[in-house]
Formats: structure tokens, sequence, C-alpha cells
């Protein structure tokens, strides 16, 4: 078939002097369209089409802006522009008429109104919204075709915001009775899922019944909305697996009607649809998997004809075996079946061979093997295309011993590639590599300098931050961190010896920081040739200011006496008047430094970079100048997005509710300066009125908090030990037998190509044997894939689990650079000269906060010993308040160890005691008690053995939520069948739908063995929703002053009397939410996590649905509020 | 799932567009513009398809005409080939021996078919005799039709 559009294609220029063949392409030869057409192939040059088109262009607006144009001519003009602005011109002008022509024209007029409505606008370009209306129209009109197109218009472009006012049309539309119309609704219920799932929600039962629907194209178009479905939820949808498979096997069998046919393969769209669901239902599962094998089996057997659809559909089916549970017989045909592809002499085929391999090679290596000679023709392959698949193959076969043969191919690929995207991939592969599997410290840095200078100022910024990161942390032995460094001095000042112009900024300023720090290693190199050599950089027109400011840096820190003084004066008195602030501020530190050698070895010891830097991130040291600015009258400080906020809703018109009295920037003023002073008085902690900066500061802040901890002498010590053991331990595969046996292999599975000379032949065996070294071998082919099995040269320290973040921030910010400690302090001596008194406070504010924590620590013994009383197994169950399950007798008795204050007497219900984590000696158990200002999270500890176990102890954790101990470490010794308890309370940090905490329990058994065992415990944010009872005006203040919000619609209880008060009494009774008041159609309601995280809701009755908008100044927190609120009424 | 198509010429010059997620303006312009040079850049006989950025691009020539398609990562490659060997199709049943310049001067009616055959990103009919039965007796509407007998033949007595 192709051949035949190909040919007619290629017969084109004998057609344009053809009038067209009757009865086919209508070829418009007259109209206006045409002669533009036509006018524009007749130019020579883009100007001259400019001024046609602008001509044009104006000719159509004064045209359709004419009362007396018809539809019809319209039409014609509608067609025109889109003409116009598919060859790049904008026709604004003209989008407002083409809304117009779909309302107003008939059914053929519509239908072009529509396209250009859809081609010209956005999803959120404002006149959709005078499209609404139109749309809600045809949707119920009579006429079938006006049905459809509205159906089509929708799925493509429509305000996410409006889908709830024609959403029920479109609903109805899934029980029409032509299978066009449902069919189209089902595609467009699929968009609407997709922009906005929440709004579909309530009908996923009717995506069911499309799924039973008796025509195949409904229920076909109904797999989509399905795919996405398991792809969020697998294990929802388990239950549909035996359907799907059936219809499969229908499909496959050809029961489908011959329409469904593409090229004599039955329906292979639909197949291949089943088959990408059934994988995913499939996958980590093993009896699911079993449901499927035969069915798989059946495809592939069927899908043999020779023609790229039948490939599509074992190329899915392939992937499909090896992502389910595998079966050895499925899996072998499958490989045979990727053998197929890969030796294919079609390019498409072998391409997509080579997909397969790289997702397969985890699973089976031996089949990378088999094929690596094929493999080694690839990577000579004239196509760019098939070599970059095959890189990425040996990325995934990468270990130590053919990291050097596959890291060359890939930066030789570099050299030629041109595409940005690749080049920025392929970048930070090549030092993934080289940071993991280096072999000596040459290569390393030689490697890191080719990836530097190809990947230039594309690539991701966190391969120089972690390249300097690892320079800085260093490794298990000191001198390999000096030679490394060392290295890395002596390889960089032949560089800048060379042409540095040539190289990218932020290869300079990695340059620049090595030298600035280490350029001292190398005793025979003078400080002020390293500082001339620096100088000259800045000299360069092409240096970046963030480089210079970099250079800069390097410069302060060398700038020691002698000859180097000469040249800082130099440096310092050109830069002294730049007009970049930066730069300027850095030549003034130059200055200083340079000429006060005791100030500069405080503010950058040479040894700094060894020791973890002690950051005050609160800046609390500048809280008196903060106190005394406010008490002169300054203006209090508000986070950057609130400024923002502010701006723009000055700006707008005020159209929110409770804001209509106050003048708006006022009210959140004063909101701001009502905490100020009591804020500033009491914690250190939090300097100024940056509350919201607490919250948000991820974002907006240097995020240095983490650092500390991470880097800190002990967090390392701490790891450096096994890992010092593991290295030891183990040792490289022998180099010698995997290659033989590979070559072993290549010679089973392939004959030698024999228009090859000898030669060459050799060569590829002995590349191959250096590229699939290691593979072979048993060991060492788990040696692929996870970074921690392998034997690292450059093993990190710790790592850092906010790395990204941190380093992040440091190329784009020179100040956040590792020594930054150092670099804050230089900030402070030009803001204020107190220098001295600054560390110390910080080092009392520490010293404070642990005071802090043991004092909580403290009482415990207090509380564990009244507890210890109250247990006694004969307290009945009557007294505790059994919440769920009374029919389990364990619960029941657990529940008696409650602790007194949590018990039944106080009133407090607690949750389901639940089994956390078992084993034979200790069993598990935790709930929770909601209490009014903190939820207690209690964990029962019982020894289920015979023997008692000794030195129990629970460490309980989670991220997003602050776990202070009200009891811990429980009894020293545990009898057997005896229960003990921990309490802990919790609040909320970070808000989210679920807190996971993960707990840890250390026991010692009589033996004297230590055990350790993990349990987790799922919390949902429900249980810390506590009601805030404010009055109206207090809602209305708060209401303007919360920055974070979110909208949505909820189901209404519309089947009561009064559907809101229905709705938010069940609100009130699931989630403890306080209804403030509510007044006709609107409610407003209030709750908090803390007193300080309150989120207020707002809500409407709307079209049969409640409109809810939540705020609340804790980021998050409006959208998992909201998650619970759409559950309570969805469960009710 | 699908998320543009570009027809162009091997001159580079734009024939038809589709857009299946929102995107505004400028990034519309710059993956047209990606996409030509790409695209007319590669050597015949080589592979027809790509990875750019985070998404697939298939493209496939027709005698002068380029037909290039983005879809997701996650889609098959070879299916989505047969995609635009369907649209070819389509074209070809509709237009009858079609060419570039029927594309040119009636690129309304390629989008309309491309609207029946394609729907938000998916395959909505396969069928070519379905398609273009929805597509002709829209075709043949008369303003002042009453779309009695039409329907019939669209949709089935």
């Amino acid at each position: 078939m192709s051949d035949v559009v190909e040919k007619t294609l290629t017969a084109l220029p004998s057609l344009l002097s053809l009038d067209s063949q009757p009865g086919s392409a209508k070829l418009s030869t007259n109209s206006k369209l045409g002669n533009l057409i036509r006018g524009i192939t007749e130019l020579t040059s883009k100007h001259e089409e400019e001024k046609l088109i602008q001509r044009e262009l104006l000719s159509i607006k004064e045209q359709v802006s004419s009362p007396n144009t018809t539809m019809r001519q319209m039409k014609e003009l509608m067609v025109r522009t889109i003409y116009c602005e598919m060859l790049g011109y904008q026709a604004s002008f003209s989008y407002i008429h083409a809304i117009k022509l779909a309302q107003q024209g008939n059914v053929l007029e519509k239908r072009v109104g529509y396209l250009a409505v859809s081609l010209f606008l956005d999803e959120s370009h404002e006149l959709l919204l005078l499209l609404v209306n139109t749309v809600l129209k045809d949707l119920q009109s009579t006429n079938l075709i006006e049905v459809c197109m509205a159906l089509t218009v929708v799925s493509q472009m429509f305000p996410k915001d409006m889908i709830p006012a024609i959403l029920p049309l479109v609903e109805e539309k899934l029980s029409h009775s032509k299978e066009i119309i449902r069919r189209k609704a089902v595609l467009a219920l699929y968009k609407f899922y997709l922009i906005a799932p929440n709004q579909v929600q309530h009908i996923h039962n009717k995506f069911r019944k499309a799924l039973c629907d008796k025509d195949p194209g409904v229920m076909s178009a109904s797999l989509h909305i399905y795919l996405q479905l398991i792809q969020e939820n697998p294990e929802g949808y388990k239950d549909l697996t035996v359907s799907f498979v059936t219809i499969l096997k229908q499909v496959v069998a050809g029961k489908l009607p011959m329409d469904f046919n593409y090229h004599c393969v039955p329906a292979p769209w639909l197949q291949i649809h089943l088959l990408r669901i059934l994988s995913l239902l499939g996958k980590n599962d093993q009896s699911t998997s079993e449901i499927m094998y035969e069915i798989l089996d059946e495809s592939l057997r069927r899908a043999e004809m020779n023609h790229n659809i039948t490939y599509a559909i074992l190329y899915e089916c392939v992937k499909c075996i090896y992502t389910i549970h595998p079966k050895s017989d499925l899996l072998e045909k499958a490989a045979k079946c990727i053998g197929n592809f890969v030796l294919s002499s079609r390019i498409n085929l072998k391409y997509l061979g080579l997909k397969a391999l790289t997702y397969v090679v985890q699973q089976d290596p031996k089949l990378v093997l088999q094929h690596q000679m094929t493999i080694i023709e690839c990577l000579d392959h004239p196509d760019l295309i098939i070599k970059r698949e095959t890189l990425e193959l040996l990325f995934r076969i990468t270990n130590a011993q053919n990291v050097t043969v596959i890291v060359e191919k890939m930066l030789d690929f570099l050299r030629v590639s041109k595409d940005d995207h690749t080049t920025i991939d392929l970048v930070g592969k090549v030092a993934e590599l080289a940071e993991k599997y280096a072999t000596d410290n040459e290569w390393f840095i030689e490697t890191m300098n080719t990836v530097f200078s190809v990947g230039g100022d594309m690539m991701q910024p966190d391969i120089p931050n972690s390249f300097l990161k690892l320079l800085l942390d260093g490794f298990d032995s000191v001198e390999e961190d000096r030679k490394l460094r060392l290295f890395a001095v002596n390889s960089y000042i032949s560089l800048l010896q060379g042409e540095p112009s040539r190289l990218p900024q932020r290869f300079l300023q990695v340059i620049s920081w090595v030298l600035g720090e280490y350029s001292h290693l190398n005793g025979d190199l003078e400080p002020d040739v390293v500082l001339r050599l620096l100088a000259k950089l800045l000299d360069m027109k092409s240096s970046s200011s963030e480089t210079k400011s970099w250079v800069l840096m390097a410069m302060t820190k060398l700038c020691s006496g002698g000859a180097a003084l000469s040249v800082a004066r130099e440096v310092s008195e050109t830069y002294g008047s730049s007009m970049d602030t930066m730069l300027r501020q850095r030549a003034q530190e130059l200055q200083h430094l340079s000429q006060d050698s005791q100030l500069q070895t405080r503010v950058l010891p040479q040894s700094s970079s060894q020791e973890a830097v002690e950051v005050d991130s609160s800046l609390s040291f500048l809280d008196w100048f903060v106190s005394e600015a406010l008490a002169a009258g300054a203006a209090p400080y508000k986070p950057p997005h609130q400024r923002q906020e502010e701006m723009s809703r000055s700006k707008a018109l005020s159209l929110e509710p409770y804001g209509l009295s106050l003048p708006i920037s006022m009210s959140s003023c004063s909101v701001a300066d009502r905490q100020s002073p009591t804020l500033l008085s009491m914690s250190s902690g939090l300097s100024g009125d940056s509350t919201e900066l607490s919250h948000k500061g991820s974002s907006t802040t240097l995020k240095l908090d983490g650092v500390k901890r991470v880097w800190g002498r002990e967090g390392y010590l701490a790891q450096r030990e096994p890992e010092e053991e593991a290295a030891q331990v183990e040792t490289p595969a022998p180099l010698q037998s995997p290659s033989q046996q590979g070559d072993k292999d290549s010679s089973h599975s392939q004959a030698p190509t024999p228009t090859q000379t000898p030669e060459s032949e050799q060569e590829k065996q002995q590349l191959a044997s250096s590229l699939f070294v290691g593979l072979a071998s048993q060991s060492s082919a788990s040696l692929m894939g996870k970074s921690e099995q392998t034997s690292q040269r450059f093993r990190r320290k710790a790592r850092s689990p906010d790395k990204s973040l941190s380093s992040s921030e440091q190329l784009t910010n020179p100040l956040g650079s590792p020594s930054s400690g150092a670099d804050n302090l230089l900030l402070d001596c030009s803001i204020s000269s107190e220098l001295v008194s600054a560390p110390e406070q910080t080092h009392l504010q520490s010293l404070d906060l642990t005071a802090a924590n043991s004092a909580c620590d403290a009482p415990d013994g207090d509380t564990k010993g009244r507890k210890t009383l109250s247990r006694d197994d004969s307290v009945s169950a009557a007294d505790v308040t059994p919440h769920e399950d009374p029919d389990r007798p364990k619960d029941l008795r657990l529940a008696s160890y409650l602790p007194a204050e949590l018990s039944g007497l106080s009133g407090l219900p607690h949750s389901e005691i639940t089994l956390v984590c078992s084993n034979q000696s200790l069993d598990l158990s935790a709930c929770h008690v909601q209490k009014d200002d903190s939820l207690e999270f209690v964990v029962f500890i019982k020894n289920s053995s015979d023997t008692s176990v000794h030195q129990v102890q629970v460490q309980v954790s989670c991220e997003e939520l602050e776990v202070s101990c009200v009891c811990d470490s429980p009894a020293e010794e545990l009898k057997s069948h005896s229960v003990t308890v921990c309490q802990y309370r919790l609040t909320v940090k970070r808000p989210s739908v679920y807190f996971e905490l993960a707990g840890v329990v250390h026991y010692q058994l009589p033996a004297g063995s230590l055990q350790t065992e993990q349990f987790s415990h799922k919390l949902p944010l429900k249980s810390f929703i506590r009601p805030l009872a404010v009055s109206t005006e207090d809602y209305g203040t708060m209401w303007l002053a919360f920055s974070h919000d979110t909208k949505q619609n909820l189901p209404l209880l519309s089947d009561e009397q009064e559907p809101l008060t229905a709705t938010l009494n069940v609100l009130k009774k699931k989630l403890q939410l306080h209804v403030v008041e509510i007044i006709g159609k609107e409610g407003i309601v209030a709750c908090c996590l803390r007193p300080d995280q309150p989120c207020l809701l707002h809500c409407r009755e709307h079209a049969g649905m409640l409109a809810v908008w939540l705020r609340s100044p804790v980021p998050d927190l409006p959208d998992c509020l909201l998650y619970h609120c759409q559950r309570a009424l969805r469960e009710r | 799932m699908m998320r543009f198509l570009l027809l162009f010429s091997r001159q580079g010059k734009l024939r038809l567009q589709k857009w299946f997620t929102a995107m505004t303006d400028r990034e519309k312009k710059k993956i047209i513009r990606e996409m030509t040079t790409i695209v007319l850049a590669r050597q015949p006989r080589s592979c027809n398809f790509l990875q750019w950025k985070d998404l697939k691009i298939i493209y496939k020539r027709y005698a002068s005409l380029y037909f290039c398609l983005g879809v997701e990562n996650q889609e098959n490659e070879l299916l989505a080939l047969e995609v635009i060997h369907r649209y070819v199709e389509l074209l070809d049943k509709y237009f009858g021996n079609v060419c570039e310049l029927d594309i040119i001067f009636n690129f309304e009616k390629a989008y309309f078919i491309l609207d029946e055959f394609l729907m938000g990103g998916e395959i909505q009919e396969t069928s070519k005799q379905i398609v273009n039965r929805a597509i002709e007796s829209s075709d043949m509407l008369q303003e002042d039709d009453h779309s009695e007998w039409y329907e019939v033949e669209l949709f089935g007595p």
C-alpha cells in the first residue's frame, strides 16, 4: 500500500498541470485560498512572503469585522486565516470570529469554526470561556454531527475549570444509542481524566460499563482510561485481569468484525493496548501473571507474518513477558524474538532490538553476550541513532573492568554529536560512570576534563557540583585524596597555560575553585603564578561575571604574601569599581584580606574544608539588628512570595470574599506586625518575621540545615567503617577467564562475516572481549545496575539525601559553595564588625537546643513508672473504649496497657491496635490516640517468647513529622509474655496525605546477640486534624493572610433536605472540622493541625456540586486536606 | 499517548500541525523548528525513530512530504509508524491518489480526517471505511439540509 502512495506522490509534478481527476482531489484552483497559496509559491524571498501575508491579513481583518459578511464568507476567510497562522503569522484578531463561527454557523461552517478554535487557542486562553455555551448547546443538539463536533473539540482543548459545566452532558452520552457518540464521549472523559482526574472520580463505575460495551470500538476506547488508572494503581484492578485476557483471546482468534482488521491483522491497536495493561497487572505478581501466560504464548505464535504491525505486537509481547513474573519457556521464546530483531537487516527492527536488549539486560545479561558481535557492529553504524542506542545498552553493562573502553566510546560519540539533548544526557552518564568505576586518578581527572569541555554550559549543574564535593569530601585514605587533588591541580594549571578562552564557563569555575582550595598541595607552585593565570581569566572577554566572581574568590584564598600581593592589589583595584556589585564585593574582600593576613587565616583557614562548617542558617546573631530596626520604625520583613502576592493583589480587582471592607495590603501588614515582636523575643531560631520562610524555606533560601548533620564528624565516621570492610572483602573478578569465555560465546552464536578481513575481525573480537568482560562470569553478572554492589574506587563517605538540592545552589550562588561557612563570615564582616561575637552566639544557641532536647527526654522515667504500675492484666476491657474490631481479644488485652492518661478514663478514643511487626521473640503493635493538641503514638512491645529479652529500645522517625518521645527506652528486661509500652507525641512538620512512620527496635536475646527489627506504620493526615474554633471576623482576617490555596468541586449530598448542611456535617463528623457559619448557600469551615497550622475552607453550593476553596499558610496542607474531604464524602 | 503530529515538506514548510496537549505558541514554534531541522537532516534509509527530550519521534517520508509524530516514552514505535501509515491511507482514500497539493489546498479536510482518526492523542477509529463514511457524509451537508438522511448514512439505520 505504501508503495502505491509513494508512487502517486512522486508523480506530483505532472499533476500540477492537469486538472484533478474526477471525484478525487478537489483542487480549488480559483478560490481565494488557491490564489494566496499560489502567490506564496511564486515568491522568492522570506521578506516578500511577509509583505504578502501582512497584506492578506489586513484584508481579512477588514472583512471579518464588516457586518455584511455572511457566515459562508466567514468560513472561507477563516480557512485562509488558518493558513496564515500555519505559516507562522499571528492573526489574533480572528480568534473571536472563529468562536462566533462555531456558535452561529450551520453545521458545515461550524465545523470550520471549531477547527479554527482548536488550532488558534490553547486550554488556558481566556476566549475559550465564550465557547462553553456553544459546546453546551451542541452537546444537547438533536443533530448527531453537532454532538460529535462538540465532543471532538472538548477532547481537543477545554478550560479545566469549566469541565464541571459540561460533565453531566458528556456522561449522559455514555449511554447514547449510537456507538460513535459513546466512543467519543469515552475519549472525552479520558481527556478530562488526564487534565483533571478529580473531576471524573465519581464516574469510575461508568467506565466499567464502557468496558463491557457491546461495541468493540467503545470498549477499546475505554482501555485508554484503564491503562491510565492501572498505571497509577495496579492493585485496584487485578480483578479485571481475567476480562482483559478473555478480550485479548477473542481478538487474537479473529472474533472481531473485519472493520477492525489492519492489513489482515486483527485490531493491532487493541492488542497492544491489552498487552500493555497486562504487563502492568502482572508485574511482581505471580498469580496474576499465571493467568496470562497462555495468551502471551498464543500471541507470540500468531504474530508470524512479515509486516511492521506484527513486529509491533511481537515487541510489545516481549516487553510484557519480561515485565511480568518470569516463566522460562516464554522467556526463551521472547529471547529468540529479540534475537530476530537485533539480527534483522531492517534498521527499525535493529533499533528496537537494541532497545529490548537494554530493557532486559539486567534480567538476562547472557542475551547480550550472544549478540556481542552485532552490538560491536552497531557501535560503528553510520546512523547516529543506532550508535546512541548501543551506548545506552553499554551503559547498562558497565563494570569496573570495561569502564575505560565504554567511556571512551561515549566520549567519541559526544565529540561528533550535535544534538544538545543527547549531549546533556550522555555527559551525565559518563560522569556517573567515571565516578562510580574510576580506575585511577589520572583517568578520572582526564575523563572529567573531557566531560566539562564537551558538556560545556549545557550539562546538568549537579555534575560539577558533585565532582567538587567528591574532591572536597575525599575518600578513605588521606594520601589518595592528596594525590587526586594534586593531579587535578596540575592538570588544570597546564590547561590554563594553554588556551583557557576555549573552555566553557562552568569548567573555568570548577578550575578556579580547585586551584583556590588545593594549589598549595603542589609545593613547587608559587601562589603568584597561579594568581597570574587566574587573573588572565578575568581579562578574557568571554568570561561571565559569575565566573569572574568564582575566580576572585579563588584569588582571595591564595593571596598570601610575596609577589602574590601585587597581583591581588592590581586586580582588586580594577574590580573594586566594577559596575557589578557582586564583583565589587569580591574585590573588596580580596583587598582587605590580602592586606590582613591574620584575618585571612582566621576567615579562610586552609584546613577548613576538612571540617564540618557550623552554619547558623537562621542568622539569629542579627536579631538585635532587626529588633533595633523595627523599634526605629522599619517595616517588618516579608518573604519574597508574600511581597509578590501582595503586589499582584493590589494591582488586580479584589474579587475574593471576606476582603471587601479591608484594604488588603494594610491587613496583611498588620498580621505580620502582630507576630513580629513576640517571635523575636521568644526564639532566636526564627529571626525576623520569617515564619513563612521556615515553611517555604526549601525554595527560597539556601538550605543549610541538613548539611551540618549529614556531613558532621559523627555522621560520616559511623558509616565509614562498614564501607571500608566491604571494600576489602570485594575482590575484582578475574580478568582473564571471562574474556575468554566471551570469545567462545561469540564464536558460538555468530559466524564471522566472510567479507571482512581477518585483521578487522580480530580487532572486533578484541573490542568485544574488552567490552563484555565481566559479563559472562556468574559472579560479576550481579555487578550490573546497582551501584552499591560494585567496588567503587571513589567511595563517598556519606551520601546526603538532599545533595542535589543543596548542591544545585552552589553554582548559581558562589556564596553557597563548599567553603560557604567562611564566606558567610566574610559577609558578616562587611555588614557589621561584630565578627567575633557571631560564632559564639551560634554556639550558645546550639547548646541551648541540645539542652532543650534532653529536657524533653528527662521526665520519661516518671511516666514509665506510673505506667508499669497500671499495667495489670486484670483491668477489664470495659474500661477502655474498644473502637474497632471487638472480636480481636488480643487487641483488647493490649489496650489495657495504654498509658493511663490516654486510656478510657479520659474519654479519648484510640485507634485500632494493629500488629506492625512480629518475629519469634517480639510482637510489636501500635495505635494512636487523638488528643486535643497532639497525636499520641503508642507502641506495644510484647515478648512472645519463653525467655526474657533485654535492652529493648525503640526508635521512631518520620520525615514529615516531628516525633518527640513521651516515654521511651522501656524496661531493661522484658520478661517472657509481658508487655511494655512506648509513647510518642507526633506533630506535623510538613503536611502529607499519609505519614509513613519508620521504626526500629533493638533488643538483646539472652544468648547475648543484639537484634534489630524494623517496622513501619501509616497514619492518615485525618488523625492530625483538629477543629479550629474561630469567629467569622477572625476567619475573614485569617483568610486574607494565607497564601496557599486550592479549589475543587466535591460531590454534594443532594438527596438530603439541606444538602450543604448535611455535607458539612459529614465533614465535621469524619474529619473533625469546625463549621464556623452557614449563610444561605455558603458555609465556612476551619480546622488546624497545630494552632499555628490552620486551614480554612470556604464551601459553596454550586450547580449540584460543592465548590470548595481551601486556604492555609502551610504549603500542601490544602491539597492534602482536600484529598481527605473527597474520601470522606465518597465513603459516606 | 501522542503529543503532536506535524506534516512538512522537504523544504521545511509546515503543511499541518496537530497538538494533543496544551502548549504555548512559543513551545510549538520551537518544536516545529527543531523537528524540521532534525528530521530533514536525516539520511535516507536510516532509522525512522528518534529520541528527543523525553519524547519519541517517529517520522516517515511519503514523496515530498514528511510525517512526524511525537509520542510519549512508553509508546510502541512500530505502532506509531503504522498510525502515520494509516493516516496516509485515509488521505489517499479520501482524495484518491493523494499528493502534497491536495493537502496544501484542502488542509482543512486533512484536519477533519485526522479528527475522526485520532482524538485526544489516542487512536479513535482505525477502520478506513468508517472514518471515510463520517467525513463524506458531513461533507455532503447543505445549508438548508434537515440532516435526516445523512445521519442514516453516517450512523447506520
